[in-house]
């Protein structure tokens, strides 16, 4: 039966399979008290950032355009989930609310991908990249001076200060400036955080295994050649960074919930750094690539922590290092050298042939 | 009376930027990238300044020369090590690259200074602040200094490029690299000017930026060097006398948002304007149109 299966959904069950058999041996870890506070405190957020790495990997891997907004989807898909969670979270069952917060968290992620897609998408390469930045600390900026409060009026909206909302006495504040929203009572659990990175795995894959992800990495591939063959590039370019921004915003909710209070500041640009970061390393276009990255170097920091000053340090030289070995054309034929010189002739030849295929 | 203020302090930091967006646009227009280092190389660049300046007591222009020397080292090493090797890689591993490199100064910047804010001194000593209408409008040194600084940079930047050898090697590459490559323009050592005078611009840029806004710390270049890209795309990338033109706008935008509207939100107005801008004209307020052949 393995060997009727196609390429594409075997690689897709090992993705799976490696995911599953982490939850399995955590939980395993877990019954056997060997888990450390600290890192079982790190499951939730490896979960989310896993989310995050495969969704930009989806921009940036095979739509081929930078994105460093992630964050921002991220925060605004955060914002709303949570400010679902806290207002109905007295007066529905949990896992109802939940599974709320997490729908409106993706659907307003995903509108804002929509708003900023249409016209963004027009732009490419660089100037796409900046548009992204802007928006990324647009939000940043607007949810850090954003003021909103519930009262038996209503719902009042503020972007000057807490007082100015002129709300009743019984009034609640939900969203206090760069304060955030606090008093989340924490709800994010691991098997939850599996769940959603299996979610994103299953759609993502096959998304991009499907006759629109071919259309998406033609685009990616040439732009011209694509639109000449009778693809509409709009289309396949929003459904990519649509659906990258709807799980930016589940990871967004997902993270917030696993706090006590969630502020703006939070989702600045270096987060977006640190999710492009995590694409980088695990290869750009590899969805693998990017779960593992994700969850090796989320945990790595609270591994090494001696080495924590360094971390930052590090990542940015890897990331050169990276570049410089996997792009330059220099490098590239040196390291083709080298792998012909390490086969036999016959075999050399068969993995050239190989490597130029993939 | 106010109005008047804000807008002169607005010119003040927009000459600032235009300072710094020199640096992208030259760099942009000839080699084709994003150096999003740029904004590290200013904070480089204001620390050597604090060092031999504030610290050891130099004269302030000798402060700023060997600052400026500094950071032309660091930009042409950045170039030969860095970008050089990805000149004919896409585009992305090229700005992934520089946001690394970007990253590498702040976190050396850290680990050697800590991210403690330093408090600049002024690099403008000896001058009264200028005061008008009897009091009413009082416009201090650093804008002064600040302003007429951009403006000869300026002058002498479009006099170098338009009307001299080199400068016309650099309008040769940004017009076709392959071409002028053929006519005998050294191409390698054209990009390295580039990045010299870029870099050098962005030390002179530091300097002036930390005498106004005096807490430096290795986060100080990010957001200038932003919003310099920001007002280089404004004012039409590639071209010098837009970076000028959008550098100014941007900060006169700036502060008046800060002034009008709202502290906190004035970055997100800044950004807005970028949005804004491409979105209704992509090539910028100066820029040219540019048609992609296949």
């Amino acid at each position: 039966m393995l060997k009727n299966m196609k390429k594409s959904t075997k690689s897709n069950c090992i993705t799976l399979g490696i995911v599953i058999g982490f939850f399995v041996l955590i939980q395993i870890l877990s019954a056997a008290g060997l888990l450390t506070n600290s890192f079982s405190g790190q499951l939730v957020p490896i979960c989310a950032y896993v989310i995050l790495a495969v969704s930009l990997n989806l921009t940036v891997g095979m739509l081929g355009e930078l994105s460093l907004g992630h964050a921002g989807f991220m925060s605004v898909g955060a914002f709303s989930g949570t400010l679902v969670y806290v207002v109905l979270s007295d007066s529905a069952p949990k896992p109802l609310v939940m599974l709320l917060a997490f729908v409106v968290g993706g659907v307003v992620a995903g509108l804002f991908g929509f708003l900023v897609g249409i016209p963004v998408l027009r732009l490419s390469g660089d100037y796409l990249a900046i548009v992204t930045l802007a928006f990324g600390e647009i939000v940043k900026n607007v949810m850090n001076a954003c003021y909103l409060g519930v009262d038996s009026h209503g719902l009042h909206f503020s972007l000057k200060d807490s007082a100015s909302l002129n709300m009743e006495v019984d009034g609640k504040v939900l969203i206090n400036g760069a304060m955030g929203i606090t008093g989340i009572k924490k709800a994010s659990t691991f098997t939850i955080g599996i769940v959603l990175v299996i979610i994103t795995l299953l759609v993502i894959l096959n998304l991009v295994n499907s006759r629109a992800g071919r259309a998406i990495k033609a685009i990616r591939d040439n732009e011209i050649a694509a639109r000449s063959v009778g693809i509409p590039i709009t289309k396949y370019k929003l459904m990519a960074f649509v659906t990258s921004a709807v799980f930016a915003g589940v990871a967004g909710v997902l993270y917030a919930l696993n706090y006590s209070s969630l502020v703006a500041k939070k989702f600045d640009y270096n987060t977006s750094i640190l999710i492009l970061v995590f694409v980088v390393l695990g290869g750009i276009g590899n969805l693998r690539g990017s779960v593992i990255a994700a969850a090796v170097l989320t945990v790595l920091p609270e591994l090494l922590r001696s080495m924590n000053d360094y971390r930052m340090l590090i990542y940015a030289i890897v990331l050169i290092v990276v570049m410089i070995f996997n792009q330059s054309p220099e490098m590239i034929a040196l390291r083709k050298r080298l792998t012909a010189r390490f086969h036999k002739e016959g075999e050399g030849d068969k993995a050239k042939e190989k490597k130029g295929v993939a | 009376m106010q109005f008047l203020s804000y807008l002169i302090n607005g010119i003040s930091l927009g000459s600032v930027y235009a300072l710094i967006a020199l640096g992208y646009t030259m760099v942009y227009g000839i080699a084709k990238m994003l150096n999003f280092a740029h904004g590290d190389v200013i904070m480089i660049g204001s620390y050597v300044v604090f060092f031999a300046f504030g610290s050891a007591g130099m004269n302030p222009v000798l402060a700023i020369v060997l600052s400026m020397v500094v950071c032309t080292i660091l930009g042409v090493t950045v170039e030969r090590v860095a970008y050089r090797p990805l000149r004919e890689a896409p585009s992305l591993a090229v700005l992934i690259t520089a946001i690394g490199v970007s990253y590498l100064l702040q976190q050396v910047a850290q680990l050697a200074w800590t991210s403690n804010p330093k408090s600049f001194t002024s690099v403008v000593t000896g001058l009264q602040p200028i005061s008008l209408f009897g009091g009413q409008l009082t416009i201090s040194a650093e804008t002064v200094v600040t302003i007429i600084a951009c403006i000869v940079i300026m002058a002498a930047l479009i006099w170098f490029v338009n009307c001299t050898p080199a400068g016309h090697a650099m309008l040769a590459v940004s017009e076709d690299r392959g071409a002028a490559q053929l006519m005998g323009v050294n191409v390698n050592a054209t990009i390295s000017l580039t990045f010299a005078i870029g870099s050098g611009l962005a030390a002179v840029a530091g300097a002036l930026l930390c005498s106004s806004y005096p807490t430096l710390q290795p986060t100080t270049g990010a957001m200038p060097g932003i919003k310099a890209f920001v007002a280089a795309v404004f004012g039409g990338i590639g071209s010098i006398p837009g970076a000028f033109l959008g550098g100014i706008l941007l900060g006169v935008i700036e502060n008046l948002s800060k002034a009008y509207i709202s502290t906190q939100l004035s970055d997100a107005i800044v950004f807005l304007v970028l949005v804004v801008v491409l979105i209704v004209k992509p090539t910028g307020l100066l820029g040219k149109k540019v048609n992609v052949k296949v």
